[in-house]
């Protein structure tokens, strides 16, 4: 494999410049031309459906592909909360500025400026297009567009549809997507999975697809391929992720070159609500909002561990968060919260059903908040979050306190982008939560939606642009040897899964084994000795895996059971890449907490002198020989400071 | 709690399929997935081939997941989708018989899991703003009344799943059609096309659903609770349109 060269092509000049210079420099293909482009889309979801809505409407050739029944369940569908936009319809001081400085410095110093300042910029026309789509986005009686604050933001800039922000701009996106289906510009097919990528003289074009119905393996040439094919939370096998949501489509790209940048920033969620059983197949997420009002705590003394809470005397509580925290008490930051509640339960005073034999969980309190503002102002408030919380656990939050505990919720790492969102392999880009670009070591709420669609709707289908004018189209009649050679690579690696030399265990038994290594070793906090182990563990459990997965059914018909394996067979080797770079990484910073940088106070401890980079992994043939890149991050115009919420 | 389980099994569109017969012990604070995903463990363990059926997101919002739990689609839990049944919803009852939607529009792919792929093809038809991707002027330019914005998204929040056709005796596609044209052609920026009522209807009829006779079935099972005053709404749109 050759060298790679780490060019992130940021512009230069002034700040605010950067992208409007930076789109008059690229070069654009005649409308005439444009059919004769292919472009092919993998995942359908906010960016996926957005980047092809777009690239349609401008007259490129579209294929689309999703795994699920219809591009209108892709797991974008899920975010609750909202989108930042900088619209300053507030007045309340607002600027493109003011969130790119929030997000910088929300993401602890560990992003590019550029590229965040240009989400900060688009942030305002992903609402315009959003609302001239039909998106429902809630209003104030004068008929003008509501907002909301959020988490680690001092302004309200967050546009919100109920608690269903994120279907409503998937729906959008999806209806926009639908129309250029209609007009014959995208060519989209669910059920269907990407298996490998295939690459004609080191450049990505095209893709090996399985048709999840057939088990029929099937070649697809393009000009360029574009990956949105979502993050990889799914590695701890419990997550507040989709079931479906997988790595397989970004890791099989980087084993073709393409570099996986911070693959250990993945973003814990304090407020979840904890695992009642071994069965259990996914986690659900609490909104953050509740820290506004409820209280969190454990008790004191081990011995009251089993009580009911409402037994407890109040000298016996410990409203650790308070304690540890008087100044941001229990709005403390969604890692530093997370973080205290594992110490807790780590000590042994965690409340609820035990799992393997550890208590995982702690009382978020709304006992004081309803003494004082009343039983109404509380159901007013947060009532569906409680019938929610009542329906999951039969248990009632308004007369005993709700138990929560940290889960995994969002990747920041992903494949590596330089700023035309382009990997380290020709014509291939990545978009949304599956590049690694704009969130640093820590994603603020609701910024999520808010990169897929900037990447989906503006960004993409203009440096896309770029890319195919520089390109001859591709003579799709030519028959292509290297289509065949990785056509057959896919089928190799099917029967291999299928014809396990000792078959004994379901995928699923592998997958939670797996999740509990991640989780106990890459997730809140990290430490040395317990990632090598975890490497070791992981290298002996993938061994494992191969030699014994047991698969019924056939490959040439749906059999839910093969997807599962293979893309859990991605998920072991990402795994111990993501341990490898918690190891490599010695400091502290946004989600990554390793024990050996925490301040005498229990603080993370950035070293910005030796880490201010992003680690990016080249695939070196042999998956735990990975090769590291650097690149380093420039601060020209915020300075990095720490975080302090005492 | 230990429960009987009959489950349609079919190996594909063209074959004749059945009810088999299972059992399984689960505790209450398992969801009817996991039931069914730990039916499946055992049936891997056995050597036998998993039990297929569609879900995703598993927090009744992606709208893939779709059974008929004894007669009732989405089960016996009102305004919520499958994957958000919980077994204690089931304490009382030993027996469940668990099938696919059921309607001609939506063909069995294998065992549980029927194609809907005719719904994405009646959104292609016209369900979307015919706003070019890419360009859209100040969102604040026009102002909605909030009666009329919510409105819109109480119809909007449909999330596809197709429980109002398994639930109609017509294997109807009314509800989730006139969500769609309530939700859209009921705001400023969606009421030009005109002809959308039309052009969902004309669609469903090509995809084979049945038409409205007014069971009202759909509004009981729809899990996210839309009304059939929507009905009203796009018929209204449809004679004003012609």
């Amino acid at each position: 494999m050759s060298n790679i060269e780490l060019d992130s092509h940021t512009p230069k000049g002034k700040l605010e410049d950067r992208w409007t210079q930076h789109k008059f420099n690229l070069k654009i293909v005649s409308p005439a031309n444009r059919k004769k482009y292919t472009v092919i889309v993998v995942g359908t979801g906010l960016a996926g459906a957005a980047a092809a809505a777009s690239m349609g409407e401008m007259g490129f050739n579209v294929k689309t592909f999703c795994f699920q029944d219809s591009p209108r369940r892709a797991h974008s569908i899920a975010a609750q909360g909202g989108i930042n936009a900088a619209k300053n319809y507030q007045n309340d001081g607002d600027s493109v500025w003011r969130l790119f400085y929030d997000t910088i410095k929300g993401g602890d110093y560990r992003a590019r400026e550029s590229n965040v300042f240009r989400l900060a910029e688009l942030s305002s026309n992903i609402i315009d297009q959003a609302v001239a789509q039909g998106v429902p986005f809630a209003r104030e009686y004068s008929g003008y567009l509501a907002n909301r604050s959020f988490g680690g933001a001092q302004v309200s800039r967050t546009f919100y549809a109920r608690g269903q922000t994120g279907q409503q701009l998937l729906l959008g996106a999806y209806q926009a997507m639908s129309k250029q289906i209609s007009e014959g510009t995208i060519k989209h097919t669910s059920r269907c999975e990407m298996q490998d990528m295939i690459m004609v003289d080191g450049k990505a074009k095209g893709i090996v697809s399985r048709d999840l119905v057939t088990g029929k393996l099937e070649t697809h040439m393009a000009d360029c391929v574009v990956l949105c094919s979502g993050g990889y939370g799914n590695v701890f096998y419990l997550s507040t992720n989709a079931k479906g949501s997988n790595a397989s489509a970004a890791w099989r790209a980087h084993k073709h070159g393409a570099l996986f940048a911070n693959p250990c920033f993945t973003q814990i969620h304090p407020t979840c609500i904890p695992q009642h059983g071994e069965l259990q197949s996914k986690l659900t997420l609490m909104s953050e909002s509740l820290r506004n009002d409820g209280r969190i705590w454990a008790p004191k003394n081990k011995q009251d561990c089993d009580t009911a809470p409402e037994d407890i005397a109040e000298q016996d509580r410990d409203y650790f968060l308070e304690r540890m925290y008087p100044a941001f008490g229990n709005l403390v930051p969604r890692d530093v919260a997370s973080r205290a509640v594992k110490l807790i339960c780590d000590e042994g005073r965690g409340v609820g059903h035990a799992i393997d034999g550890k208590k995982l969980g702690v009382y978020l309190d709304f006992a004081k908040a309803i003494a004082v503002l009343g039983l109404e102002a509380i159901r007013e408030k947060y009532g569906n979050l409680f019938e929610m919380y009542q329906h999951i656990t039969d248990e009632d939050p308004y007369s005993s306190p709700m138990r929560i505990y940290p889960a995994v919720h969002y990747t920041m790492g992903g494949l590596w982008v330089d700023y035309n969102l382009m990997t380290s392999i020709d014509g291939l880009f990545a978009g949304g939560e599956a590049n690694f670009s704009d969130h640093g070591a820590n994603r603020l709420g609701a910024s999520a939606l808010m990169q897929g669609l900037a990447d989906g709707y503006f960004v993409l289908p203009t440096t896309i642009s770029n890319y195919l004018a520089h390109q001859q189209p591709l003579d799709l009649d030519k028959h292509y040897p290297e289509a065949e050679q990785a056509l057959k690579r896919c089928e190799e690696k099917i029967q291999a899964l299928m014809n396990a030399p000792e078959p004994q265990k379901t995928p699923d038994e592998f997958h939670r084994k797996l999740g509990q290594i991640i989780w106990n070793a890459c997730g809140m906090a990290r430490e040395r000795g317990i990632l090598e182990q975890a490497i070791i563990d992981i290298q002996q459990l993938r061994a494992q895996f191969w030699q014994q997965v047991k698969i019924t059914g056939s490959d040439q018909t749906l059999n839910q059971t093969l997807e599962r394996a293979g893309r859990i067979a991605d998920f072991f080797e990402l795994a111990e890449l993501m341990c490898v770079d918690a190891l490599t990484r010695e400091e502290s910073c946004g989600c990554h907490a390793r024990e050996e940088h925490i301040t005498k106070e229990g603080e993370a401890q950035r070293h910005d002198d030796e880490y201010s980079f992003v680690s990016a992994w080249q695939y070196s043939g042999n998956v735990s020989e990975p090769v590291l890149h650097k690149e380093e991050l420039h601060f020209e115009f915020v300075r990095p400071t720490t975080r302090n919420y005492k | 709690m230990i429960f009987t389980l009959h489950i349609w099994r079919q190996q594909n569109p063209a074959a004749q399929g059945n009810f088999e017969l299972y059992q399984i012990d689960v505790s209450e604070d398992t969801s009817f997935l996991e039931m069914l995903d730990a039916l499946n463990e055992q049936l891997i363990e056995q050597g036998k081939e998993a039990i297929a059926f569609d879900f995703d997101c598993r927090e009744g919002i992606c709208g893939s997941c779709n059974l008929v739990i004894n007669g009732a689609p989405h089960g016996n839990h009102k305004a919520t989708t499958t994957c958000q049944q919980y077994m204690r919803d089931y304490a009382d009852e030993k027996e469940l018989w668990i099938e696919p939607w059921r309607a001609t529009a939506f063909p069995i792919i294998k065992d549980l899991i029927v194609d809907r792929s005719s719904f994405d093809r009646i959104i292609q038809a016209g369900g979307y703003i015919e706003i070019r991707t890419g360009s859209a002027s100040e969102a604040n330019t026009m102002p909605i009344e909030k009666h009329v914005s919510d409105a819109a998204f109480d119809s909007a929040t449909c999330i596809g799943c197709g429980a109002c056709v398994a639930a109609c005796p017509n294997a109807s596609a009314t509800l989730f059609i006139a969500a769609k044209v309530t939700h859209l052609s009921t705001l400023p920026q969606g009421e030009v096309d005109k002809k959308r009522a039309e052009k969902l209807l004309m669609a469903m009829e090509e995809e084979g659903f049945g038409g409205c006779s007014n069971y009202r079935e759909c509004e009981r099972v729809c899990p996210k609770d839309i009304s059939v005053s929507t009905i009203t709404t796009m018929n209204k749109l449809l004679y004003q349109s012609t």
